[in-house]
């Protein structure tokens, strides 16, 4: 604080508290429709306070049969897809960003810039420019509708190598060489000093990519027709559609309620981690 | 780049990027050129023969008013949102910075939307401007508005542009605030015994100082409203009424998966590609500059 002024310190709060205020009511105004019965949703206006039919939602929204008329996986089962998706992707990202930039950091091999530029590559095709040819190489595989599907062709990452990459080579050179007066190879070295020492960048990656893993849409909307496979952001769309016809906006604003928890609370919670991901991998 | 001391060449470090390089060449090389391939042939009605036409599906969507609007709509799109949202960012960031006590609260509060998935912000939006059920078509209704996004292109467009940026407030608040505190204090406490009240301070110390993150958050938002926003658009309006709202990876998505033009949806991919392609070097030149700053 560079002067004291009480009015403006006043402003300050108001302002924030209004930002706030807008970037939290789509999900207010969500949490009160999934606090409702079906019907009262049917009548304009749509209520602002929660009702009491928030547990009745929970239930038949998680465990009963969801959206009636609808031919959809039910939600726990596709809450588990999403979160196997999810996990499949961050550390599967995390695991081969992490051998391959120990590989150009640590090790002198004929190609090591080639295999560099390479892997730079993957940051200038994201999926949406290639999604025809993508998804006919997973078909030709046989990966439609799998977990291996959703989630391998999106494991490449050159934002994680190189973050690794800028961690590794803020270790002291000396680590290396006492390591090998000591006797240990490569692989002892990596396991015992090279991942010791950056797990809380590992940690810090591991929050951003869970939620760009729960939260990915147009490829499991391409590679997944089997409704055993739906995840559960992609449900939403679905909902949507039947929505139309028969509005049980209770019961899809509590998928949807649902869908989201899971990645803010991740958010939520490991807020310092998330914060530090964010500006570690610029992206 | 490589360390002073290293380890000698031998197999292992080829086994170390074989997964990644085979998920790259596989998932990423391939299919990429595969669409750079396909973009220069064109196929029958029936899909029996295919013809290699050089670069007649580019000129051909050159000549096509909708693919040029959608260009221009999609540009009109990336700055609406981008400035939406940095504007929106740069005022919290602002307060949040003069504030003292609370200051982690408010950032808690304001940095969640971030992990909403695009498709379910558009889902919340389009539940609150429901033309029938909506809160804010009701409300609007009082002050003479007839809201219906599904008729009117205009008000899908601002529907889109309001989801769009929503999602994107939580990060530009966050690069921005960090880029307020790191502002050496004694700068702004110098402007402030030279007499330079809160406003002038920032428009003349705080706003030319965080100008390299404004730049680099310009680049991160044109790249998020280009192709990130397709969950948004497709639960929100799937790029209607009339094509008012389809923006260039949404016609990509559609032309191919729903039209089945190969040629032509391939053409558009090399064509994004290339403009990712121009946006990432846009991106890695300026983080160069910033370390020297």
């Amino acid at each position: 604080m560079v002067e004291n002024r009480p009015i403006l310190n006043i402003v300050s709060h108001i302002v924030l508290i209004l930002g706030i205020a807008i970037v939290a009511l789509p999900i207010w105004i969500t949490f009160v429709a999934a606090t409702h019965d079906a019907v009262r949703m049917t009548q304009a206006p749509i209520p602002l306070l929660p009702g009491s039919h928030f547990w009745e939602n929970f239930q038949q929204t998680l465990w009963g049969s969801g959206l009636s008329g609808t031919e959809i996986a039910p939600v726990w089962r596709m809450l588990l897809n999403s979160l196997a998706m999810a996990m499949m992707i961050s550390l599967g990202k995390i695991a081969i960003s992490l051998i391959s930039a120990f590989a150009i950091v640590y090790f002198k091999f004929p190609f090591r810039m080639g295999f560099f530029w390479l892997i730079f590559i993957t940051l200038m095709l994201p999926v949406e420019v290639r999604i025809l040819p993508t998804f006919e190489v997973v078909a030709d595989l046989g990966m439609l509708n799998s977990y291996w599907g959703l989630s391998v062709p999106l494991i490449a990452s050159a934002t994680a190598t190189f973050m690794f990459r800028q961690v590794f080579l803020t270790i002291p050179d000396e680590m290396l060489e006492s390591a090998r007066i000591d006797g240990a190879g490569p692989m002892r070295f990596f396991w015992d000093i090279v991942i010791p020492l950056s797990r809380t960048n590992i940690a810090a990656l591991f929050v951003i990519l869970f939620i760009y893993g729960w939260n990915q849409y147009l490829w499991p909307l391409l590679i997944t027709t089997d409704t055993d496979m739906t995840t559960i952001v992609m449900s939403i769309k679905q909902m949507l559609e039947a929505a139309e016809q028969s509005p049980q906006w209770n019961i899809i604003m509590m998928t949807a309620l649902l869908a989201m928890i899971p990645p803010v609370f991740v958010v939520v919670a490991m807020q310092k981690l998330f914060v530090q991901g964010l500006t570690e991998t610029d992206k | 780049m490589l360390k002073r001391v290293h380890f000698p060449s031998s197999l292992l470090p080829y086994l170390l990027v074989a997964p990644q390089i085979a998920i790259t060449l596989v998932f990423f090389i391939w299919p990429a050129s595969q669409a750079v391939y396909q973009s220069f042939l064109i196929e029958d009605a029936f899909g029996l023969s295919t013809e290699f036409v050089w670069f007649e599906n580019f000129e051909l969507l050159f000549e096509d008013d909708i693919y040029l609007a959608t260009f221009g709509r999609t540009i009109f799109f990336s700055a609406a949102v981008a400035i939406l949202s940095m504007s929106m960012a740069l005022i919290l960031a602002g307060f949040a910075d003069r504030v003292v006590r609370g200051a982690t609260a408010y950032r808690t509060l304001l940095i969640w939307p971030y992990a909403v998935a695009p498709v379910l912000a558009g889902a919340l939006w389009v539940f609150m401007f429901n033309p029938t059920l909506g809160i804010f078509p009701y409300i609007l209704d009082f002050v003479g508005v007839d809201w219906n996004h599904y008729l009117n292109g205009n008000q899908a467009m601002a529907l889109v542009v309001f989801a769009s940026a929503w999602k994107q407030i939580a990060y530009n608040f966050l690069f921005y605030l960090a880029a307020m505190q790191s502002i050496p204090r004694s700068v702004i406490e110098a402007a402030a015994i030279d007499g330079a009240g809160p406003i002038r301070r920032f428009k003349d110390f705080i706003f030319p100082l965080v100008s390299p993150t404004t730049f680099f958050l310009l680049v991160i938002n044109a790249v998020y409203a280009f192709f990130e926003t397709f969950g948004i658009i497709h639960a929100v309006t799937q790029g209607g009424p009339a094509n008012s709202t389809t923006i260039l990876v949404y016609k990509v998505f559609n032309d191919g998966f729903v039209g089945l033009d190969l040629g032509g949806s391939a053409a558009q991919s090399v064509i994004l590609m290339v403009l990712v392609i121009a946006m990432t070097v846009v991106q890695f030149r300026f983080v160069e500059r910033r370390v020297q700053y």
